[in-house]
């Protein structure tokens, strides 16, 4: 045990389950770098240096670089995972996407459902998501909910180091299509993490706080403001629990249910576009299930419906801040009914 | 005597940061003794009644109930009823005064468990206190850790080196565990003891862990001072496989929680914390396979596979045994059939992890049967 960074939690996580299982490969842009080229070998290790390290101890054969070509490489790894391996494809930037998604909705996330069952596809695709890093509205977005939407994926939102290496295995693991977010404002965060292999399982909520007063829903970056929202707010005597779903498919309803029933008060936070997130999809399953217990209206805190803005103010402004988070469960405090 | 004296918040366990004082148990002007409860420190693995280190008046509480202080900042102020009110308003001022830099100091030179290995084996283990006294040595049971001990580690630490060491596939130590049966985590013990050149020790052992500490002291007396065998296993052949098996099968919250709430008297005590900090563990590659080999070996067919009962005329140590009387997982029953030359101390209400929900007591017996 010893502190690690986000970074190092996940490429541990790779460096582990390579090891461990000759059938999982790394593709993607510049995972190594330097590919037929007589310059520097493993250069980059991806954008945020991830991979690095990986080719030279697991070789060329293990660590592909691969054309700038998304829908190559993934439509590649998507039929390596349905042929034997268990590939893990860097998508570098989520806003990518566009580019690849027929490899990734019409058929991985297919696969299993077509072939009745005797298919399964182990590929995990990681990628980068998130504003804050002043890479313009190409570069920013948080496109998880349109994942989330698809039938026979898995979505995952690791919200710490320790949370990024155990559900990096457990993806890495498990026998369906995978896709991993890492938050680009995260990478250097640090925080105790094992040296050895563990696996966090999908659908299982984190409570990383706990109170009676109101619940806070958040995802991925923002369960780090939410965290700091509730630790300010306890100085108050106002005692949230705050859930990390981990997972948004699978998502834990239980764990979401049951606090509200306790607490009917909910905010949720996303960093998504507000129409059509996961806010909006919290908020109905607790209108739906869990509506007696309210006892006020549910707060979505989320960015404008607007592309991620390159002006740095406008961009800071854009992302949900501990301050609106923290003004939206004294909202629901106040609110009579 | 005038000299005043802080009471400050305990450390119980690494992790702990700081405390809520729940509630006080004393009035200000109540004259303490060492050991008297005093007042009630909620933190976030578990609740429990913190006594008065120190003997004299009380004469200020500093803390509120519902309070939260950092560990060793200032709960209340002791001193003679002759020393005037404006002494103590300076000693409250001087010592909060200090205390960033007194708790700075204090967190850098914490002890940290450390690594050795052992017959092979990676072990970890925590060392606190140093002196002459014979060391003791805490063995925890099945699914613990060093950190077991956190109430009673401490406590034990004035005059001798106590050391609380993870068994394999347990905590930071190894998760090969051999065969996995009694005589295996006994040479593992027999090994630490070695490693950390410990020639003879008090053994404190918890369930699984206490029959381990017999099964050394009846194998190897020379090594063994004295046996505190607390809600112990060796002594009979009952054990609640229920919960042994949904220990082992839990890797969610939920059923997590309800599988430790069994080792309370009172389920209020397991808290989140508790339950993320067993998850934790559990989630680590080899650690179900570990717990399924020495279930498999120690508790075979639902039976404690070895009892020691008969072989307890041998013991060339003195032993003591302490149990919940409400403790579920290994019945205080058991305790019926020992020989007279064991003391039996039952604590009533108490459940399986008495060590923790009666921290004060099995101190106090502890350190009066290591100490005589």
């Amino acid at each position: 045990m010893s502190r690690k960074t986000y970074r190092q939690a996940v490429s541990e996580a790779l460096r582990h389950e390579m090891r461990r299982d000759l059938r999982v490969v790394i593709m993607g842009e510049d995972v190594s770098g330097g590919l037929g080229a007589p310059g520097e070998q493993d250069a980059w290790g991806g954008p945020q240096g991830v991979t690095k390290g990986l080719m030279p101890e697991f070789g060329r054969g293990r660590v592909l670089d691969t054309p700038i070509s998304e829908s190559a490489f993934i439509g590649a790894a998507a039929g390596a995972a349905a042929t034997g391996l268990r590939p893990v494809a860097e998508l570098m930037f989520v806003d990518f996407m566009g580019v690849c998604f027929d490899q990734i909705f019409n058929q991985a996330a297919k696969f299993r459902y077509m072939f009745g069952g005797r298919a399964v596809t182990p590929l995990v695709i990681r990628t980068q998501y998130g504003a804050g890093l002043r890479a313009a509205s190409q570069h920013s977005q948080s496109l998880y909910p349109i994942f989330t939407h698809i039938p026979g994926l898995k979505v995952v939102l690791p919200s710490s180091a320790y949370e990024a290496k155990g559900l990096l295995i457990q993806a890495i693991r498990d026998d369906d299509p995978v896709v991993f977010f890492e938050h680009k404002a995260l990478y250097d965060d640090e925080e105790e993490v094992p040296d050895e292999a563990y696996t966090i399982p999908f659908g299982e909520a984190n409570l990383t706080r706990e109170g009676s007063d109101a619940t806070i829903v958040a995802f991925g970056r923002m369960v780090k403001f939410a965290n700091q929202v509730a630790d300010s707010l306890e100085q108050d005597g106002i005692g949230c629990t705050v859930i990390d779903p981990r997972t948004t498919s699978p998502l834990d309803s239980d764990a979401i249910l049951d606090s509200v029933a306790e607490t009917g008060r909910l905010v949720v936070v996303d960093e998504a576009s507000p129409r059509c997130n996961m806010a909006t999809d919290i908020a109905a399953l607790v209108a739906e299930h869990a509506f007696g217990a309210l006892k006020a209206p549910v707060r979505m805190i989320t960015p404008p419906h607007t592309p991620v803005p390159f002006a740095p103010e406008l961009e800071d402004a854009y992302i949900p801040s501990p301050a609106r988070i923290e003004e939206a469960v004294r909202g629901v405090l106040a609110a009579k009914r | 005597m005038s000299a005043i004296q802080p009471i400050t918040m305990p450390k119980w366990g690494l992790s702990m940061r700081e405390g809520l004082v729940a509630q006080w148990n004393v009035a200000e002007g109540a004259v303490l003794r060492v050991g008297d409860e005093i007042a009630e420190i909620e933190t976030t693995k578990i609740t429990n009644v913190f006594e008065s280190p120190v003997a004299g008046q009380l004469r200020r509480r500093i803390a509120k109930e519902g309070e939260a202080i950092p560990v060793q900042g200032l709960l209340a102020v002791v001193a003679d009823a002759a020393v005037p009110e404006a002494e103590i308003d300076a000693f409250v001022l001087a010592y909060q005064a200090e205390f960033g830099t007194r708790a700075a100091a204090a967190a850098a030179d914490e002890p940290q468990p450390e690594l050795l290995t052992a017959g092979g084996r990676a072990l970890r283990f925590l060392k606190l206190g140093e002196g002459d006294g014979t060391p003791a040595v805490f063995i925890h049971g099945f699914g613990g850790n060093l950190n077991s001990w956190l109430f009673n580690q401490p406590a034990v630490a004035a005059g001798r080196a106590t050391y609380a060491f993870d068994l394999p596939g347990h905590g930071g130590s190894t998760k090969a565990v051999g065969a996995g049966d009694l005589g295996a985590l006994a040479g593992a013990l027999a090994d630490f003891l070695g490693a950390c050149a410990i020639e003879r020790a008090h053994l404190v052992g918890h369930s699984l862990g206490g029959a381990i500490a017999l099964a050394l002291a009846l194998g190897e007396p020379a090594r063994v001072a004295s046996l505190t065998l607390i809600g112990s296993a060796g002594l009979g052949p009952d054990i609640n496989m229920g919960y042994i098996e949904s220990f082992i099968a839990a890797n969610r919250r939920k059923e997590m929680k309800a599988a430790l709430s069994e080792l309370f008297a009172d389920p209020a005590l397991v808290s989140t914390e508790m339950v993320n900090d067993v998850l934790k563990y559990k989630r680590i590659d080899g650690v179900e396979a570990a717990l399924r080999a020495i279930a498999g070996s120690a508790f075979a067919g639902g039976r404690q596979a070895a009892v020691l009962t008969a072989r307890l005329g041998e013991l060339a140590a003195p032993a003591q045994c302490i149990w919940g009387t409400a403790d579920r997982i290994v019945p205080v029953e058991h305790a019926a059939h020992l020989p007279a030359s064991i003391t039996v101390h039952r604590l009533a209400g108490a459940g399986h992890m008495v060590h923790m929900e009666r921290a004060g007591d099995v101190n106090k017996l502890i350190d009066a049967f290591a100490g005589a």
